[in-house]
């Protein structure tokens, strides 16, 4: 057997036996899950989002709207009472990034689209304290001036047809005339209302 | 999960677990039991020298406890790729089981009031129902509607008796059930920014407000008797058929000031009430009509 002091006096021989130790894990969890249809399949009848929901999901990733809001609903019934049928890998394989959260200081996103009104959406937006007195959210009061240009949009379809996100040569084709001159709050809005709404396989109803 | 990756699962969760067992063992000094050796591991520092010690007992039996509860928990649940585990359990079950034993329980609750009448469940003794009705109004409606019902701008106020669609039972099951889609044109382009202002002065003659100075009233009411009535009314006291609303009485959507009435006119309005029919069900619905009606009738 190796002796102690042989592992600690050789830098790389103990680097290579940690990783054999630490790898087991992910191993065992991880890479089978990159082989699974139930993770790798989308949901029947999933859709894209369209070029304004997909600025509209960056914007949300810019304004960190993952770091509060959660797109996981887990299979409990507060939850499901609350959200919605709980989440399934399959919704969510042509996410790139995946935004299901870690950590909930307000609620669940996963299926809030059309759950309230587009005014409602844009009057929560501006100021939250105007719809919801109790609300801590920031306001995003910015989102209603700036501009898209549209300039990137073809190019971001392109990168996710990349990864398997299935645009077609029209919508990227489209893209750019989609969003251009659209406001932030437009694409935001377009893309919290599409949320739950891509597929049509799990009922909403509580 | 294949064969394949069923298998390639098990053999290294297990390795990993039979690999952390051996290791334990292997690493363990041959003087068991004994608290402590004379041998040092040899090196010394500035006079200081390392027992060369076993782990102490209770933390090595510590570690051959979690080994045990790893094998356990594997056999009872599911975890070695295919194998579903002695006791069957997966997250959705568990979750039906949730929403089984709630149907159970909150079913009979709910159908106590599902067959009374929205006027009925305003009674004392089902007071109980419209609690129900409240709460579930809280949780649904007043990101909107303000926790009390009151309203903001852009959403209407419940508690007044002033309808868009109406206020009877029927009416407001309906606006739950399938919503509403308010549709007040924008009228910029055929007033021009000139009529825009005029209408907006005499609309707010209609309610008792003063005129705007500048603004030829006559030419608003012409203009409003030539567009608007036909969903506001002769009389301009509104329309349930289509949600528009009374212009007359000093309750205001949008805000009743002359920016916030010509603004109205130059853009349009597109209020939504969103349908909740495929968000709750029928017998949630039924009480929190109830409660909404309870909030103008008490």
């Amino acid at each position: 057997m190796i002796k102690h002091d042989t592992i600690e006096k050789n830098i790389g021989l103990m680097i290579l036996l940690i990783i054999i130790v630490i790898s087991g894990g992910g191993l065992a969890e991880i890479v089978p899950l990159f082989f699974q249809s139930s993770t790798t399949k989308p949901i029947e009848g999933l859709r894209t989002y369209d070029a304004l929901e997909l600025e509209g999901r960056d914007i949300y990733i810019r304004e960190g709207c993952h770091v509060c809001h959660t797109q996981m609903i887990r299979p409990f019934r507060a939850e499901t009472e609350r959200y919605g049928h709980y989440s399934t890998a399959n919704e969510h394989v042509w996410e790139h990034p995946f935004l299901w959260g870690s950590k909930r200081t307000g609620p669940d996103l996963a299926r809030v689209g059309e759950r309230y009104s587009d005014d409602w959406q844009k009057a929560h937006l501006y100021n939250p304290r105007d719809v919801v007195p109790a609300s801590k959210m920031p306001s995003y009061p910015w989102l209603f001036d700036n501009k898209l240009s549209g300039k990137d949009t073809a190019a971001k379809m392109t990168a996710l047809r990349k990864l398997g996100v299935p645009y077609t040569d029209e919508q990227i084709s489209t893209a750019r005339d989609d969003v251009q001159g659209k406001t932030e709050i437009d694409a935001l809005v377009a893309y919290l209302q599409s949320l739950g709404k891509t597929h049509s396989v799990y009922t909403n109803k509580r | 999960m294949s064969a394949f990756w069923s298998a390639w699962v098990t053999v290294i969760t297990l390795a990993v677990i039979l690999g952390c067992a051996w290791l334990l063992f292997a690493t363990r000094k041959g003087e068991k039991f004994k608290e402590t050796t004379e041998e040092t591991v040899g090196h010394v520092y500035d006079g200081i020298e390392e027992f060369d010690n076993p782990l102490p007992q209770w933390w090595f039996y510590m570690f051959v406890a979690t080994v045990i509860f790893g094998l356990g928990y594997l056999m009872l649940y599911p975890g070695l790729g295919n194998f579903k585990g002695l006791l069957g359990w997966t997250s959705a079950n568990q979750w039906e089981q949730e929403m089984q034993h709630a149907e159970e329980v909150y079913r009979p609750v709910f159908a106590q009031y599902a067959t009374l009448s929205v006027e009925d469940l305003q009674k004392p003794e089902n007071a109980a129902g419209l609690k129900m009705g409240q709460r579930m109004f809280a949780n649904n409606c007043s990101v909107c509607h303000g926790a009390a019902g009151t309203g903001a701008i852009g959403f209407p106020n419940l508690t007044d008796n002033d309808w868009l669609y109406g206020g009877e039972p029927a009416t407001i099951k309906q606006t739950l059930v399938n919503g509403r889609n308010g549709g007040m044109p924008a009228w910029s382009a055929v007033l021009g920014e000139d009529g825009v202002r005029d209408v907006s002065s005499y609309v707010m003659t209609l309610s008792g407000q003063e005129a705007i100075p500048g603004t030829d009233i006559s030419n608003g009411e012409k203009q409003f008797q030539a567009l608007c009535t036909a969903c506001h009314g002769q009389d301009a006291k509104g329309m349930h058929a289509l949600g528009a609303p009374n212009l007359t009485d000093d309750i205001w959507l949008y805000g009743g000031s002359f920016k916030q009435i010509a603004h109205t006119i130059r853009a349009g309005r597109a209020g939504v009430m969103p349908a909740q029919k495929d968000l709750l069900s029928e017998d949630k619905i039924h009480l929190i009509t109830a409660y909404v009606y309870s909030l103008s009738n008490k």
